[in-house]
């Protein structure tokens, strides 16, 4: 059932479903927020390790930063209904998913081969914690990924104004969680 | 009476037939396809207004284990040195014996997880689940002319968790160790440290994933109220001709989208603290000579994390009962609410303000002080906001013709609680004063007043006013101002005295006084207070025959706006089924609060502005 009946009065620029991934988007964005203010504040009491942040962080950012850019390409060709591009585009966004969570785990490995194995310091705890946290909500982002994988080879392929509904919903978490990393970086790259 | 309620009604049906906005729904629905068995209709229901329910009736449930815990801990404050035996068919093991004498004490760690269980289940079961969680479903897309919420399937999941974090708190009750027991904030090392005490072990691991599942439940709720509220609004519902409760439902959930996700960032590095041995929380702590692994934590950090979430809460908690208020008193008094737009900036300042002001909570852990002048000026700030909000209601009650109902005095109660405790507030917010007075019963004098008991009035004049519109009958007038009364002077009676022993300086959280000479000559008054507190326990049992009576016996409602208000979930069927309008969707024409204007009684929502009429508020 949809009740979204009020988009038919021509007020509504946004789908509501696509509004609340919004929301949830902004919610999620305080957790990291607060831990990234927790950061700070933890590092400003001192007793703090100081080291830089494994290499291979730099290569899984790219890696997503990429999977965001195909993930956009497919979701045009799939407006504009070619077909055997966006399935490619589909897979080479899931190839590279999976990728990112291979980087991350070589770049937790590198972390602790470098002297800052888990509970060691602080400064080390919460560059594995956030990180992990994130990993965990693009767990979420990859669950997304592979219903849109199932719909795109389990069904027939048909435009409907559902599915690209659906598809612009994986797309904005899918977006989301590649800024969420985007900003992570950054601010541990910056915050040593 | 009846004859003009007839008449209004019959008038309402027609405009929406007439203006209303034809959205094709029930011929979409091909029947209602979430109707179809008992269990989809009344378990894993997607209709906005059995999810209240639910989230209603779990409230009450908690709020009567909570409360009967609060009585249990009175009776050790009150009576320590009565025997206790007889709760031992109730307690068990928790009431300690003595072979030589008989007598029953109340286990000391026992009454630690009483008092924790107490303001975790009253804080976050009853007045934010309870609270925003049945009206805000039940009103939202029923004030604003919406079929459903945004999300019906979220909306039932909101529910679910709400239930599952209440399945996983109330088997805590009775581990063997008993639930967590130190506090309901939660600090560590007293929840970091499973050696800390007996409620530290497997009581917080389950305390910790009750209130994730919880903070779930708020979440996928407060998502979906927040795009309701911008999304769905029926045709002509502009924002500034939003209902007061509407207003104060849509920034309560604002504020827990923003600050709950915040608790759960405090509870990650709380469970890595627990359960992965990091030290986020855990300075170099000594047990028993031996000296534990963690190392430089600060639990101070924890405080931050907490109070960011702990002070928004609180508002969390009155706002819903503001905005509920705010309606009832306008409905009965048959007037426009005074000042909406200073209303609606009020609830947008306390929202806004709420977020900045968190460290007055702290102001004794050792925060800087001149940071605290910070955290100081901000409080004392929202006495601007808030008194605005007084003047308001006061000045709309002022020369009303108040129909004098159960719902109408509740909401006058409100406002009574809210200035009485709203004023210590003032004194609490000093970060020179708090020296003094922090951690004592002067502290739990006031917030008890402050957004516990006035909490529950706005609560109960909801719970009166709404439901017929819940139940489609009405609940007995009589044993509701019996329970009003009853409430009002129970409260004052409870929390009032502990103003004197806070000021006294009697700590909060303690076992038990009779070992202090100094507060030896409080054991009257505290006695005082635990009688006030079972007789008041009684009248609460009284509101729940009443409810539960009236489900099945009470008077039916035979009008479809049985107060005359000009707000839209009145235009509904008495018995609305999924959808709640049968045809088309009323369209808004001006303002809720259309009460006695140019000589009508009341002008609904639902009717066009008359030739020349200027809409004004």
């Amino acid at each position: 059932m949809d009740l979204s009946i009020n988009e038919n009065i021509g007020r509504n620029k946004i789908h509501p479903h696509k509004f609340a991934v919004w929301v949830g988007c902004g919610s999620i964005l305080m957790m990291f927020a607060s831990l990234t203010s927790a950061y700070v504040v933890r590092q400003s009491a001192g007793n703090w390790l100081e080291f830089s942040l494994p290499s291979i962080f730099k290569v899984s950012t790219l890696v997503i930063l990429l999977s965001s850019l195909t993930l956009h390409f497919a979701y045009s060709a799939f407006k504009k209904e070619k077909e055997a591009q966006y399935k490619g585009l589909l897979v080479l966004t899931f190839v590279l998913a999976i990728m990112f969570f291979v980087f991350q785990y070589w770049g937790w490995q590198e972390l602790a081969a470098s002297g800052v194995p888990f509970t060691i310091n602080p400064s080390g705890d919460f560059v594995y914690i956030i990180t992990w946290f994130h990993a965990a909500h693009v767990v979420g982002g990859l669950a997304a990924l592979t219903v849109a994988l199932i719909h795109a080879f389990g069904l027939k392929f048909k435009p409907t104004p559902k599915r690209k509904l659906r598809f612009e919903l994986t797309l904005t978490y899918w977006h989301f969680v590649d800024f969420l990393w985007v900003y992570l970086f950054v601010f541990l790259t910056l915050y040593r | 009476m009846a004859n003009v309620m007839t008449a209004v009604q019959d008038r309402e049906d027609q405009l929406i037939e007439q203006y209303g906005f034809d959205d094709h729904f029930h011929e979409h629905e091909h029947g209602d396809k979430f109707k179809s068995n008992f269990i989809m209709k009344y378990i894993f229901s997607m209709d906005h207004k059995i999810i209240a329910r639910q989230f209603l009736i779990t409230g009450m449930i908690w709020a009567l284990i909570g409360a009967g815990m609060s009585i249990i801990f009175r009776l050790q404050l009150g009576f320590p040195e009565e025997s206790l035996t007889w709760l031992r068919p109730l307690l068990g093991k928790w009431i300690e014996v003595n072979p030589d004498t008989g007598i029953g004490k109340l286990a000391p760690e026992f009454y630690y997880a009483l008092v924790t269980m107490h303001g975790t289940i009253i804080v976050f079961f009853v007045l934010t689940a309870g609270l925003s969680g049945t009206f805000s479903n039940l009103l939202i897309p029923l004030q604003l002319g919406a079929r459903d919420m945004a999300s019906p399937l979220l909306n039932m999941m909101s529910y679910w968790f709400f239930f599952l974090a209440s399945i996983v708190m109330f088997y805590s009750l009775f581990l063997s160790t008993g639930p967590f027991s130190g506090g309901w904030v939660a600090y560590p090392p007293l929840s970091a440290l499973e050696q800390a005490s007996d409620g530290s072990g497997a009581g917080m691991t389950l305390w910790i994933l009750s209130l994730v599942f919880f903070v779930i439940s708020v979440g996928l709720g407060g998502i979906n109220y927040v795009t309701t509220v911008l999304n769905l609004r029926t045709k002509g519902m502009s924002m500034w001709r939003m209902p007061l409760t509407i207003w104060a439902f849509f920034v309560t959930a604002i504020l827990g989208l923003l600050s709950f996700p915040v608790l759960v960032s405090g509870f990650l590095l709380l469970m890595a603290d627990r359960s992965l041995g990091t030290s986020f929380y855990l300075s170099e702590i000594f047990i028993g000579g031996q000296q534990l692994d963690h190392v430089g934590g600060s639990p101070i950090l924890y405080q931050h994390l907490f109070w960011f979430l702990g002070h928004p809460e609180v508002y969390i908690i009155i706002l819903p009962a503001m905005g509920l208020t705010s309606e009832v008193l306008s409905v009965h008094c048959r007037k426009p609410i005074f000042g909406y737009k200073a209303m609606v900036y009020s609830i947008l300042a306390i929202g806004f303000l709420s977020f900045i002001v968190w460290a007055h909570h702290m102001f004794m852990s050792g925060v800087n002080p001149f940071i605290s002048n910070f955290f100081v000026i901000f409080t004392l700030i929202i006495a601007v906001p808030s008194a605005v909000k007084v003047f308001n209601w006061i000045t709309t009650i002022y020369k009303s013709n108040l129909r004098y109902n159960t719902a109408s005095m509740f909401a006058i109660g409100f406002v009574s609680m809210f200035i009485s405790g709203g004023l210590t507030g003032i004194f609490l917010g000093n970060s020179a004063i708090d020296i003094q007075m922090h951690d004592t019963y002067f502290v739990v004098a006031h917030f008890h007043i402050v957004m516990g008991v006035a909490a529950f009035f706005g609560m109960f004049a909801g719970v009166y006013h709404w439901y017929p519109k819940m139940f489609g009958r009405f609940m007995n007038e009589t044993m509701g101002k019996i329970h009003f009364w009853g409430t009002l002077i129970g409260a004052y009676a409870i929390f009032w005295p502990m103003h004197y022993l806070g000021m006294a300086g009697v700590p909060r959280r303690y076992y038990r006084f009779d070992n202090f000479d100094t507060f030896s000559h409080f054991s009257e008054m505290n006695q005082f207070i635990t009688i006030a507190a079972i007789v008041t326990f009684g009248f609460q049992v009284l509101m729940f025959v009443n409810f539960f009576y009236s489900i099945w016996k009470g008077k039916q409602v035979t009008t479809k706006n049985p107060w005359g208000a000009s707000t839209l979930e009145w235009t509904t069927p008495i018995n609305a089924g999924h959808g709640n309008w049968p045809g088309k969707l009323p369209t808004v024409h001006r303002w809720a609060y259309d009460y006695g204007k140019n000589g009508e009684e009341m002008i609904p929502q639902v009717e066009p502005l008359r030739d020349g009429e200027t809409e004004d508020h």
